[in-house]
This record gives structure tokens, sequence and C-alpha cells, in this order.
């Protein structure tokens, strides 16, 4: 096991660790989003050990869902993180429903599922673009989240809102397409195929861009099922590790199967994520074309009660929602593993033995998104 | 090469992808959830918009007959406009712009 104190390293002499250099990545850099710190022990210009720090935008979202009224808490979740909102409302939908025994009609599942759809799209090319720009892409990320656009007006003309769409309820959903918002679907979708043809080149062909990610940040495909990766980071360790595929909401009907590539690299990770930005639309089409009509909404008659498990497959991972009612309006506990948490062990896996100019790379790899994954304190004991 | 060109014409006559801000408003589609109002001719003092409020963001005193409503608390998830039994919470389809000081609105 590697030590978590930065005075040297295990297996290594105390003259070796002396020509050792450690040095603070973050918590502010600007390469991350979110605050996180990586503490870097380097040989020169090699990476030897690192120990990460969490702990920055710790903001007790359990705590609130437990003292909230139970109806309110879609739109807590939904906060948790920005990009994913839809899906954490989702979840947390699909929790009470399974507490309460509610039914979701079966037009509100599709629904549930072009919005998911909508949501990972617009995660995936957001992070093509901020991989770009890890880089030193520029015009390619601008490219990119020009792209973005599209996405984020069809969310707002759906939902009313461009991020935080809202549309959950407990027993269903609250907004329907009609038929003019469809065939703008099929009409956006056309469009967006075409647009994410006009720079999907870049990534498949481009020399610099192969040069900085092929070989980077390597993750072996047994080490990324036994470190519990999640998301694209183990589809790209080729592991065909997907939530959608056990079928919740309308993925059962959609004949869905997970995309994985062999590379084992940063490169390998960027291209799952560029082929299931394709998977998407061509799975919202479908979800289109098989949509069935009826109601949106079940009413629920009675206070959550007893145990219930949720695992979503959200853009950068699995997700997964444990929560125990009590017959009451509050939920007696919450528990939220956001995809975050479970990829930090192999990125620390991946980092060692790279260049402190591969730093950006592979830690924007894994798609790190602090603020959904912070539920834990690290409390040191004062005798230890 | 000619790829290059070609992109390079393109982007020589073709229009800016982003809004002059302030001097232009964006567009928003039809639906957007923007700013709220009260119309307290319909209101009934119901309180169901206080209770259904995820973020506490309205407060209904009935004996004032009167509304405060804090516009940023609100999360603009217009469950209170869609749930409202006297149609009386009025929604534009702009949203409410910034400003100085953050006062609550009363209403009437």
């Amino acid at each position: 096991m590697r030590r978590l104190d930065v005075g040297g390293v295990t297996g290594m002499s105390n003259s070796e660790t002396k020509k050792l250099t450690v040095f603070p990545f973050g918590p502010q850099h600007p390469v991350l989003p979110e605050p996180i710190q990586l503490k870097f022990v380097v040989d020169e210009e090699r990476i030897v050990d690192v120990t990460p720090n969490i702990g920055y935008v710790h903001r007790g979202i359990e705590r609130a869902i437990e003292l909230n009224d139970y109806r309110r808490n879609i739109y807590l979740c939904e906060r948790i993180c920005g990009i994913c909102n839809f899906m954490h409302g989702m979840s947390y939908s699909e929790i009470i429903e399974k507490l309460t025994d509610t039914e979701v009609p079966e037009r509100a599942k599709y629904l549930r599922t072009i919005w998911s759809e909508l949501s990972r799209l617009q995660s995936h090319l957001l992070w093509l673009g901020l991989f770009a720009e890890s880089i030193g892409f520029e015009s390619l990320f601008m490219q990119v989240w020009k792209v973005r656009e599209t996405v984020l007006e069809l969310n707002e003309a759906t939902a009313g809102h461009r991020i935080h769409l809202s549309t959950n309820v407990i027993g269903g959903v609250k907004k329907d397409l009609d038929e003019k918002l469809t065939t703008r679907y099929y009409k956006d979708m056309k469009k967006l195929r075409k647009q994410v043809d006009s720079f999907s080149h870049v990534f498949h062909k481009d020399a610099a861009f192969k040069e900085k990610t092929m070989g980077k940040g390597i993750l072996p495909k047994k080490i990324a099922a036994h470190m519990g990766a999640v998301g694209p980071v183990i589809r790209g360790s080729g592991v065909p590790q997907d939530m959608r595929t056990h079928g919740y909401e309308a993925y059962g009907y959609l004949d869905f199967k997970p995309i994985t590539y062999d590379g084992e690299d940063c490169y390998a990770r960027a291209m799952v994520r560029m082929d299931e930005v394709y998977q998407s639309i061509d799975l919202m089409e479908r979800a289109l074309d098989q949509i069935p009509k009826g109601p949106l909404a079940n009413k629920n008659e009675r206070f959550p009660d007893g145990v219930a498990i949720v695992r979503v497959e959200q853009p950068r991972g699995e997700v997964f929602y444990y929560a125990v009612g009590n017959g009451t309006i509050h939920l007696e506990r919450c528990r939220i593993r956001t995809p975050t948490l479970p990829n930090i062990p192999p990125l620390l896996h991946m980092l060692i033995g790279y260049e402190i100019a591969d730093i950006p790379t592979i830690v924007h790899s894994i798609d790190p998104c602090m603020s959904c994954t912070e539920r834990i304190t690290y409390v040191k004991k004062e005798d230890e | 090469m000619p790829r290059m060109l070609g992109n390079i014409l393109r982007n020589l006559f073709s229009k800016p992808v982003t809004v002059n801000y302030p001097f232009e408003k964006p567009p928003y589609e039809k639906g957007t959830r923007g700013a709220i109002r009260f119309d307290m001719d319909k209101c009934d003092q119901c309180q169901d918009c206080e209770r259904l409020c995820p973020s506490s963001a309205i407060k209904v005193y009935p004996d004032e007959k009167r509304v405060e409503y804090d516009p940023f608390r609100c999360i603009y998830c217009h469950l209170c406009v869609e749930n409202c039994m006297q149609e009386a919470i009025i929604h534009d389809e702009t949203p409410r712009l910034p400003e100085y000081e953050k006062n609550k609105d009363n209403f009437p």
C-alpha cells in the first residue's frame, strides 16, 4: 500500500527519497473545473506517488434530504450535479416510487429515457470540449461547445430551462412532447449528427491529439475491474459494464449494447465518449419511434416505507441511491454515491509513472466532478 | 489543403454564432421558465404555493391578504405556477434581471 504521508515512498531507501520533490496540484488550478488537491511526489519530471485530498466543497446534501419533506427533495437532488441534474432527479423519483409502490406510465418512462440521453449528449459534448482544451486544443474546444448549444436549446424548448430540466415528479413526468416538438427533435437530431461529424474526424485522426492521449494513463482491464471503476473509464479498459443493460426506464425496449474500447488509455476513454454521442442520438430516435400514447404520471398515495436501491447510468458512470423510509414524510436515510468517487482510486493508479505534463490529460480523462462526490469528511484523530 | 481552404472561405462569409449581449437580447424558447408575479385579484390565499415551494421562497399572510416572494431564493421550477388552482401566478418567458439589492417582492 502507498503511504499517505508525504515524507517518503514505500519501497525506497532514505537516500533515494531525499531526491524526490513534493508539489501540490490544486485545489485551485486552471485545468480543474472543481477543487480537488492531488499531492504529487516527483522524481525530476516523473510521478512516483500521488495522494488525493477531497472535501473542499462538502455541502451536507444527504443531511438536508433527511430534514426535508420527501416531495421537495427532487429539486434538491437535482442540485447535486449541474450536468447530470435530470438523472439525479430521476434516480430520486425512482427510489421513492419503489418505496411507495407507485407505477410509472409507459409514456413517462420513454420521456425520461429521452431526457436522460439529452443530458448524456450535452455532458459528453462538454467533456470532449474540455478534454480538447486540457491538451491545449482551444479551437476544437470552441467548435464542440458550439454544437452543444443545439442540445441546450432543445432542452429549453421541451423543459423550459437549458440545464435544470426539473421535469420529474414522483410517479412520472410533468411535461409532454407534442407533435411539433417531436418533429423538431427528429430535425435537430439529424442536424446534430451532421454537426458532430464536422469535428469527430479530428478526435479520430489528428496526430497531435493522438500523440498527447495514446498510451497515457494506462488502466489495465484487471485493475479497472478490481478497483471498481465505472462509466467510460471502465468501458475504455474493455469491460462492458453499463447500468443501461439492466433495462431501467425504457432502455429494456431499445436494444441497447454498451460501447467498449480495448485501448485502456486516455484515447480509448475519449473514443468511448465520442461513440456514445452517436449512440445517444440513435437511442433517442429509436425512443421517439416507439413512444406510446398515454398518461404522464400516476399519483402516489402513501408515505415512503422500507428499503430500496437504484442504480442509474450517468454520463460519468453509475450513480447509486440507497434510501430508507419509515412511513413518515421524512426519509430516515438517503445515501448517494456519485460516479467520480469510485473513479478516484483508478485515477491514482493511472498517474504513476507519467510526466508532469501529462497530469491535466489524465486527470481530465475520468471527468472529475468534485461537488457531486463530496459526501465524506476525513477526520484525523489526535492520538494517531 | 483544399479542405482548409473551404473552411477559411466558409468562415469568411458566415455570421458569428454569438449574440452581441447586452445590445442584443438572446432569443428565448416558448415555455422558458422565467420571472414570477402574483395577481392578487385572483389569489385566494390558499397557501398551496407556500407548501409546495422547494426553496421556501413564498410566504402567504392570509390575514393581511399579502404575499411575500423572495426572487433570490426562488429556483424557478414553476411548481407553484403549475399547481395554482386560481391561476394567480403569472410567469414571463424571459428571466428576471439582476439587481443591486436582495429585496423581497411584496404583493400587492
